[in-house]
């Protein structure tokens, strides 16, 4: 049953580029699907994506047009595509050093404009591809090749920085919660104007050895363990919050 | 494909237009239907008339948060199909660079004026020079070439952006036209033809986008949407747009013909005009506002009985070396006067058998006809 979704695959593509463990294999599986679902032309869609590990999911995979851009530019790529064909459907997958910190400006300015664009962002918390240094991601304390004391500075809340910025839709998700995320990229791209979701993918290599984590399981059990509904979070108070990532659907109308 | 004849977009006949209205009427006239762009001066009015005009010609126009976003846009909208083009000046130039080096391994055809002001840094922006002219061979890192044209009056910051867009579809390559501040806000008549030849890019279905056993070395080029699956990477790729970043034989071979399909075509794309250089002892090579002080120099020296010429180039990269060397080999001297510290005198020393002597002004104005006669008439 799986294998139906090679169809969607470049053919010469034998296997992925990603690490064992690693989260992007299966946010790319979930892409897939969801455009498999929503019967989508892949003959009008374009799919965009910037430098890091996250920029292979759909470049060279996904049997599609692919436009794979500048280091944190993919957002402004994107946008001179779809404003001059607006017939394209037009996916951003990137990573959360790509799109929030060099490209943190182009990610702000499409949610203020509100282009129609669905950006995904791959969020493993740490530059992968570089050798694992903090990222405007990285959580606070994170041992990083450039922070080996703990990460000192607070990392980015994507889907509050991006409705901040004006997009009507945001949500984060972990993969881990393969159903739910599914559900929202097909929400993602059957909504006009832009829709972001945050993906936390962990990333073992980089990240994992480096805070502990002995085996991938183990990060994948830290998501399975923290990644909390909003209706779960409502139930919970401002201490039992703390260590837990709260992930769903958010909109700008109900903060 | 070759060129075809299109109607303009505008009347024919004469316009009184500053350099940067003439600028957006060209882009128009040559078929740009797309510009991303940000604000900065001296290049402003390029954008504001653009934004007004794409309305009636159902062009789409963007202003972007900065100047990495227009180039990118404008990359993206090409790929998309449009002839694109973006406008701006020195601080926005440095910023495009990386873009630029994208468009030139990805062979996107694209339009930058680069309306250049007095620099570096932010210098002095309402001031006119020509420091971006290096800059604009060599910005980007890696090798790679561009086309860049010099127009010296309204009248060519028309024709020149038609001409830069046919040689950026013709070539796949990034042109820019460097103009200066003087130009883009000097008024002066303009005729408008009712018709002009334009070049669209050559479309083969099932071909490969980057590469081509053609002798010119220029591969045809489909737009996203058209269903031929494209992959456009920035990375060493394949005629198929796959990545070989660690295939030697690939990197040498795309970097030789995204290299070689300029120069072996640089007698085609280069253009100079010439002035009493046949019997000249000393010549005056110019280009951009300061030929036009260069012309009425030389002129004024003839008609004092000196013997003085003027080598004019209109396209400054591919620089015009058989040109020069040529011309090197009958005249005495060869005068450069630049709104820079030499960057094309450097050049001409190059290919250039006799004597060069470089004129330099960087104070933010015009060099003056009287001082390129006053600088000459001492040589002849």
């Amino acid at each position: 049953m799986a294998r139906d979704l090679e169809t969607y695959l470049r053919p010469g593509i034998a296997s992925t580029p990603f690490c064992p463990g690693c989260g992007h294999g299966i946010l790319m599986n979930l892409i897939l699907r969801a455009i498999d679902e929503l019967e989508l032309d892949m003959d009008e869609m374009l799919f965009v994506s910037g430098i890091g590990c996250a920029g292979w999911i759909p470049s060279p995979h996904f049997n599609a047009d692919t436009l794979h851009t500048l280091h944190g530019r993919a957002i402004a790529f994107a946008t001179g595509a779809k404003m001059f064909n607006p017939k394209l459907k037009v996916m951003v997958i990137s990573g959360d050093g790509d799109l929030t910190s060099i490209g943190g400006n182009h990610l702000i300015h499409a949610a203020r404009r509100n282009t129609d664009l669905t950006v995904i962002c791959a969020n493993n918390m740490i530059y992968g591809m570089t050798g694992g240094q903090a990222a405007s991601t990285s959580p606070l304390g994170a041992r990083t090749s450039t922070s080996m004391d703990g990460n000192i500075y607070r990392p980015f809340d994507l889907y509050r920085l991006v409705l901040g910025a004006g997009a009507p839709f945001a949500a984060r998700f972990a993969v881990t919660q393969p159903v739910s995320l599914a559900k929202t990229i097909k929400r993602c791209l059957t909504t006009p104007g832009f829709t972001f979701i945050e993906v936390l993918s962990p990333c073992p290599t980089q990240f994992g050895r480096r805070n502990r984590y002995e085996t991938p399981a183990d990060m994948m059990k830290l998501l399975m363990e923290r990644c909390i509904s909003k209706d779960e979070a409502a139930r919970l108070s401002a201490e039992e919050l703390k260590d837990m990532i709260v992930t769903g659907e958010f909109t700008n109308e109900q903060p | 494909m070759s060129f075809m004849v299109a109607d303009n977009m505008i009347p024919a006949g004469n316009y009184y237009f500053s350099g940067n209205e003439a600028v957006a009427e060209g882009a128009i006239a040559a078929g740009c239907r797309y510009y991303g762009g940000y604000p900065i001066t001296p290049s402003s009015e390029i954008m504001e008339r653009i934004s007004v005009r794409f309305n009636e010609v159902h062009g789409v126009f963007m202003q972007m948060e900065d100047e990495i976003a227009s180039i990118c846009s404008v990359i993206g909208a090409v790929w998309a199909g449009a002839k694109a083009m973006t406008a701006t000046s020195g601080p926005g130039f440095s910023l495009m660079q990386e873009g630029i080096g994208y468009a030139a391994l990805t062979e996107t055809p694209l339009v930058i004026v680069d309306l250049q002001r007095a620099g570096p840094g932010t210098g002095q922006a309402t001031r006119v020079a020509s420091g971006d002219i290096m800059q604009a061979k060599w910005g980007s890192h890696g090798d790679y070439q561009v086309i860049a044209l010099s127009p010296w009056s309204v009248q060519e910051m028309y024709e020149l952006t038609i001409d830069a867009f046919n040689l950026a579809e013709q070539y796949r390559v990034p042109v820019f036209l460097m103009g200066e501040e003087a130009l883009g806000h000097l008024r002066e008549r303009v005729e408008i033809k009712a018709t002009l030849q334009v070049f669209d890019r050559e479309k083969k279905k099932g071909s490969p986008p980057f590469g081509t056993d053609r002798d010119d070395g220029i591969p045809p080029m489909p737009a996203f949407g058209e269903g031929e699956k494209l992959l456009v990477t920035g990375s060493t790729h394949n005629e198929r747009g796959i990545r070989k970043t660690d295939d030697p034989e690939a990197h040498s071979r795309l970097v030789a013909r995204i290299n070689n399909k300029i120069l072996t075509n640089r007698d085609k794309i280069i253009q100079t005009e010439s002035l009493y250089t046949d019997d000249a002892e000393v010549v005056v090579v110019s280009y951009g506002f300061t030929a036009r002080s260069s012309l009425f120099a030389v002129n004024q020296l003839r008609g004092e009985g000196k013997r003085a010429g003027l080598l004019r180039l209109k396209t400054i990269w591919p620089f015009a070396d058989r040109i020069v060397r040529e011309l090197s080999s009958t005249v005495k001297k060869l005068f450069i006067p630049e709104m820079n510290r030499g960057q094309i005198e450097g050049e001409v020393m190059k290919y250039a058998a006799c004597e060069v002597i470089p004129y330099y002004q960087t104070d933010g104005e015009i060099i003056h006809p009287y001082q390129i006669m006053k600088e000459v008439g001492r040589l002849v």
